[in-house]
């Protein structure tokens, strides 16, 4: 087989790899469009709150330490004792339920029926809001994320493709583990949202707010539910990207992968940001593996809107979204 | 009437800045991406100017006043500190950053406000026939790119014919400041060289470390900052790349680029302009500032490497705005005799040790041709079992024979696109 194109196979599958994890944050956006109508500006941003969080919460910091040692002359920055990883991990989804109870009861009660752009702005505001607490509770320094998930070349993956094609492909354990928590979180969510009665109260306000609130259903608690959702789903997207870069301020960026992504794949279907991610990923691997080198490089962040904008002409709503007709 | 304008004139002059003060303006970024280089380097500077006014009474008797501006690392933002900032009476910035640096280079020029640009920034500038206000001793990124192939020409026998070096670096003004330099030393040494750009703010580097797997280069070479930095390490580590053949530059190589990976960072290389260690100064600033509760941080940071940095160039301000004092005869100097003072600036072994800091850069002597210091770093190497780094060299000198040419064509072209008339001519 060509050299080349044994690169390219290895090159392909790592961007798989790659669209799992912009997955991970599109699903997020996913959640609240589809049962709120709201652009989640600051899902990224969430990211980076539930992972400081954990971290904090693992390595036993006192939040809003400095503010504390200010205000009262003390010098505290440690309760003295470290937190198990899942402990840590359910104790930070807690934080992210109540995290979700606050954005619903100080903000978004308050605007309902309010135009999206409002909503939208409102998203932005709670970002930057929340990028501020963030620091406050937490410091701006990078910390280390450690729950365990292993990292570096796969090398079963490495022999098996050796004896194959001659050349032993890279594949990061970490990737391998993000793309099976991405598989259950997925499976769980479209299970979760089929065959329970919160689910289907999720789905009901999803496709008609007023007829759902018409037999019943709060509107407010089903908002709670889907931000908690969302939650959920950050903290997962800032293990998996905290892991390889530490937990910094930069993992608020990663929303901005998740755009193309939500474009390609549509802004209302879990699967279309599965989908729309592996196609982004694997996209912008193979464009930057041909063309990148011919072009000065670093193609990956501009590619994927390109290829999203592509999409966009032939299928507005996206792959998977669903298609608005207003009749005037 | 007459007691209202007295009153107005009055408040107007309360409200303005003391005249007495030394101002130094720290455009900061303890937000954004960015913002884990720029907290201790900012504390740094900041807590050596708060040890001179707390311990010395500020510089030959004048408070030091340091105005904190934060830029983000972002350009705009950069340009509005500057602005902001420059009525305040500003004697000397230092944006730590090139992008912010490229805008003010005129504008500083203009106003005849000096520019440090300690290590980063426009390399060319170390020309001071052509920029007059802007300095970027102790040493370029030429001088870094050339500090470290004379390295790797050290620990091959002389010579790297045949041998390839990857460039990893920032897709920025910043991350491209050293490609002519290895370009031409890729010539003159028969290395083959080449680049691989990752874009900001650097989280995603996978496809750049396979290309680095596949084509399996003797050794990379790292022009990064930020997260690109702790992802690039993680990713070597990952494809197992050999991390001795890993080298950073000084942006590269602090602290929080290494903690991050662990043990898998155990090895990595990178350039230092600055020692590491124990300094007596540190003892100084624990009890005068970090004690007294007057840290511009939470005093955690006090040694790291760019607190040290930031320390350094706190220090090397401080001894120019002394040196102009002493040139012009006068305590309060304003930012052209602050220029002067730069200009004049002689760094000593036994000034050093005197300040605190023995040996914390290499020796040198600014001149009106001569912005650029001496050019030397030094090579350190990150010991992840005892979480500290070890300084393997002393100062290295850069190859001026091959880093002077470039830096005279460069300022020779930024001349004559603006109309510069050369100075430093000796009549």
């Amino acid at each position: 087989m060509p050299e080349q194109l044994v690169f390219a196979m290895e090159v392909t599958l790592n961007g798989l790899m790659t669209g799992v994890m912009y997955s991970l944050v599109a699903l997020g956006f996913v959640l609240i469009f589809k049962a709120s109508g709201i652009f989640n500006y600051a899902q990224g941003v969430m990211a980076l709150f539930a992972a400081m969080t954990l971290v904090g919460i693992q390595d036993g910091r006192v939040p809003f330490a400095h503010i504390i040692n200010e205000v009262l002359g003390t010098d505290i920055h440690y309760f003295g004792w470290e937190v198990p990883a899942l402990l840590a991990i359910l104790l930070t989804v807690l934080v992210m339920i109540g995290f979700a109870l606050f954005v619903q009861k100080f903000i978004f009660r308050h605007l309902v029926g309010q135009e999206p752009i409002i909503l939208f702005m409102a998203t932005i505001g709670l970002a930057y809001f929340l990028e501020g607490v963030s620091d406050l509770m937490w410091g701006s320094e990078i910390r280390n994320l450690d729950v365990g998930l292993p990292q570096g070349i796969n090398d079963t993956i490495d022999q098996v493709t050796f004896e194959i094609f001659g050349y032993g492909f890279f594949i990061d354990n970490l990737d391998l583990w993000a793309t099976g928590i991405a598989a259950v979180l997925v499976a769980g969510l479209i299970a979760y949202a089929q065959y329970t009665k919160n689910g289907r109260a999720m789905r009901a306000v999803a496709d008609d707010h007023q007829a759902a609130l018409s037999v019943g259903i709060s509107l407010n608690y089903v908002w709670i539910l889907v931000w908690s959702l969302a939650g959920i789903v950050a903290l997962v997207a800032g293990i998996m990207w905290g892991s390889k870069s530490g937990v910094q301020f930069s993992l608020s960026l990663i929303a901005l992968k998740a755009l193309p992504v939500l474009m390609l794949g549509g802004f209302t279907s879990i699967p279309g940001a599965i989908v729309g991610g592996l196609i982004i990923g694997v996209g912008e691997a193979l464009f930057e593996f041909s063309i990148g080198p011919l072009i000065g490089g670093a193609t990956e962040n501009w590619f994927a809107y390109v290829l999203a904008l592509v999409f966009l002409v032939f299928r507005p709503q996206g792959l998977f979204g669903e298609k608005i007709i207003e009749r005037v | 009437m007459k007691t209202l304008a007295t009153l107005a004139v009055a408040t107007v002059m309360a409200a303005g800045p003391a005249l007495a003060d030394l101002v130094f303006p720290d455009l900061s970024y303890r937000t954004g991406p960015y913002a884990a280089g720029g907290i201790p380097f900012s504390d740094g500077y900041q807590d050596y100017m708060t040890l001179l006014n707390q311990r010395d009474g500020g510089i030959g008797g004048v408070e030091v006043r340091v105005v904190e501006c934060e830029t983000a690392y972002n350009t705009e933002r950069g340009v509005e500190c500057y602005e902001s900032t420059k009525g305040e009476g500003a004697l000397v910035y230092q944006p730590l950053s090139t992008g912010i640096t490229y805008q003010l280079i005129p504008r500083a020029t203009a106003d005849g406000i000096p520019l440090h640009t300690m290590g980063y920034g426009r390399t060319s500038a170390s020309n001071g026939t052509v920029f007059s206000h802007v300095f970027n001793y102790p040493a370029n990124y030429w001088d870094a790119a050339s500090v470290i192939i004379n390295q790797l020409l050290e620990e091959n026998g002389g010579s790297l014919e045949g041998k390839t070096i990857t460039l990893l670096y920032h897709n920025s003004a910043y991350g491209r400041e050293p490609i002519r330099t290895l370009e031409t030393l890729s010539e003159m040494h028969g290395f083959e060289l080449s680049q691989l750009a990752v874009d900001h703010p650097g989280q995603e580097q996978g496809n750049q470390w396979l290309t680095i797997r596949r084509e399996r280069p003797d050794y990379v070479i790292m022009w990064g900052w930020g997260v690109m930095n702790q992802v690039a390490i993680q990713e070597a580590a990952n494809i197992r790349f050999p991390m001795e053949n890993f080298i950073g530059n000084w942006w590269a190589g602090a602290e929080h680029d290494v903690e991050p990976a662990g043990m898998d960072a155990n090895g990595y290389r990178a350039l230092n302009m600055n020692v590491l260690g124990d300094l007596p100064v540190f003892d100084e600033i624990q009890e005068h500032v970090i004690d007294a509760g007057l840290a511009a941080g939470d005093g955690t940071n006090l040694g790291s490497v760019l607190y040290t940095r930031g320390m350094y160039a706190a220090m090397l301000a401080a001894e120019a705005a002394r040196t102009a004092q002493e040139i012009h005869g006068v305590a309060d100097i304003d930012a052209s005799m602050m220029r002067d003072g730069m200009e004049a600036l002689v760094m000593t072994n036994a000034r050093m040790e005197e300040l605190g800091m023995p040996g914390i850069g290499p020796e040198f002597t600014v001149t009106c041709e001569d912005h650029g210091g001496s050019g030397m770093a030094r090579m350190q190497q990150w010991n992840a079992e005892a979480g500290e780094w070890v300084t393997l060299t002393d100062f290295i000198a850069p190859d001026d024979s091959v880093t002077d040419p470039l830096v005279a064509e460069d300022s020779a072209a930024f001349a004559a696109e603006n109309n510069i008339e050369l100075r430093c001519n000796e009549s």
